[in-house]
């Protein structure tokens, strides 16, 4: 499905990273980048296995502390904020795991469930019953509420795993390689999703993947992560419009014959 | 082609290795300790999650009670006839129901309880717990803002507090009634003089020593296993080794605090 132009407002940025940097022991994995995501804007961060991008994202959400610079989080510096005011904080970010990470004991209905009974105090059991629903009919998969996550495919997983954060009405979604693994159809599934989810719940998303057919396709700008540092950032066509050897490679991998 | 650069770094010296263990080994107590002072800050904090102790109960005490009850039974009929020959030789074989339950009340039920607790319980909640930590599902709770320390370690900790005391008298009663099956067979003991015999000589300190002991035994299985799993390394081997450090410590830490509350009760007789 074509990607439709979405309203993104450059005046708004949910998130904001200033001089960030990150290793992990003698291995500087970001060396000081910069990197804006807009309201309503999907921006797809690539780069090699290993560059940093599952970092860069939970740098973003708390699970990494920095090792220097700054990231503000719907205007809150996530790195200086108490962890009270972090977990308030991760309930209006949803962090779409690259394994699922589906919570194992635990039906559809209630991985989709859990988050929502310990985060909204009060809320009725209708009112559990109505969101489950329709989160698990925006994903497409009411079919699989009872079912344990080890009986779904990996397809089924991904919208799962999404849908159990959509159930808290984020406003910025992260997608840590939403198609890794998956077969072209279910892939392509996956992105219309991703798309989806930007026009209807109305995120700002960052989606880190290394597959530039989910790239064209779900991102309104594209950030090239190389060497710790984003070297190139534009439209795809923008990015790509380069000789760099660097860069190069990916498009070729992706879409010469 | 290309060559393969070498990228080994020079030994480090029996020195430096011995110093980094040292400094290992205390980073890992306080580790440990700021767990467990993590785990009294958040148990009394909003929610409860009782359903999840409950179901955490019947995980950790009623799927351990056909292996406890075997355990329980074998120990007390196999602890009495070998206790038979040594007092036979002094003619004190009416003294066997005394020192049956003394045994079994004072040291073995919670003993024998702690350690099959330790393999069956402590290394499930590793495992776990570990296998949650290397798939992201802890990862995956936190981001959603759900306090998982809450949730999965405070509920198996509390569960383990409750579960071991009570497997403990249920495994000193078996114990007993094994104790009591093999001297009715050989000694022709009543039932009723057996029970009398064997509860004349203990105290009320025997029986709060025996159960206090239980409960720090229950606690520290918990708080290790929920300590290994949460703080697996990433791998499958991470899993391994978070199921085999529950297991290894707890029992070791079983032991030392044996000889700690066996010390302190012996102050208040």
């Amino acid at each position: 499905m074509q990607k439709q132009k979405a309203k993104i407002d450059t005046s708004n940025e949910v998130v904001k990273i200033r001089g960030l940097e990150k290793s992990f022991g003698d291995y500087d994995v970001l060396r000081g980048i910069d990197l804006d995501l807009y309201q309503g804007e999907n921006l797809v961060v690539l780069g090699r296995s290993g560059t940093g991008k599952s970092v860069l994202i939970k740098l973003i959400s708390g699970l990494l502390r920095p090792d220097a610079g700054s990231i503000e989080v719907l205007g809150n510096d996530v790195a200086a904020i108490s962890q009270r005011e972090l977990e308030a904080l991760r309930i209006r970010i949803g962090f779409s795991f690259q394994n699922s990470a589906l919570y194992d004991s635990m039906t559809v209905r209630k991985n989709l469930e859990f988050p929502l009974v310990r985060n909204r105090k009060g809320i009725t059991k209708a009112e559990i019953d109505k969101n489950v629903e329709s989160v698990l009919d925006a994903v497409g998969l009411s079919q699989t509420i009872n079912q344990m996550p080890s009986e779904l495919s990996g397809g089924q997983r991904k919208r799962i795993g999404i849908a159990r954060t959509l159930i808290l009405n984020p406003e910025i979604m992260m997608y840590d390689e939403p198609t890794a693994g998956l077969d072209p159809i279910t892939c392509i599934e996956i992105n219309d999703l991703i798309n989806e989810v930007q026009k209807n719940y109305n995120t700002s998303s960052i989606i880190i993947t290394h597959d530039l057919t989910c790239a064209k396709q779900t991102g309104d700008r594209v950030a090239m992560l190389l060497d710790g540092q984003f070297q190139r950032v534009g439209t795809f066509e923008e990015v790509f419009k380069t000789d760099d050897v660097r860069v190069k490679p990916f498009y070729d991998y992706n879409f010469t014959e | 082609m290309n060559t393969i650069k070498s990228t080994t770094r020079p030994m480090p010296s029996r020195l430096s290795r011995a110093k980094d263990s040292v400094s290992d080994f205390f980073l890992m107590l306080y580790r440990v300790y700021a767990f467990v002072l993590r785990f009294f800050k958040e148990v009394l904090m909003p929610p409860y999650d009782l359903k999840e102790i409950v179901r955490q109960c019947y995980e950790t005490g009623v799927r351990s009670f056909t292996l406890i009850t075997l355990t329980g039974f074998i120990v007390g009929v196999i602890f009495t006839k070998q206790s038979r020959p040594s007092l036979t030789g002094f003619g004190a074989t009416s003294w066997l129901p005394s020192l049956v339950s003394i045994a079994i009340m004072k040291a073995l039920a919670p003993l024998v309880t702690a350690l099959i607790a330790a393999g069956k319980v402590g290394s499930s909640i590793g495992a776990e717990l570990g296998s949650m930590r290397v798939t992201e599902q802890i990862d995956a709770m936190e981001v959603s803002g759900t306090k998982p320390f809450k949730f999965l370690v405070c509920t198996r900790v509390i569960a383990t507090t409750i579960t071991i005391p009570l497997l403990s008298t249920y495994v000193a009663f078996i114990a007993l009634l094994g104790g009591y099956l093999n001297v009715s067979a050989n000694e022709g003991t009543t039932y009723t003089t057996f029970m009398e015999q064997a509860f004349d000589p203990l105290t009320f300190v025997d029986f709060w020593a025996s159960l206090s002991k239980a409960i720090v035994f229950g606690f520290t299985i918990g708080i290790v296993g929920c300590y290994q799993g949460f703080n697996a390394d990433k791998g499958t081997e991470g899993v391994g080794k978070a199921a085999n450090g529950a297991v290894v410590t707890a029992m070791f830490l079983v032991f030392i605090e044996e000889v700690l509350i066996v010390q302190i009760a012996g102050w208040f007789r």
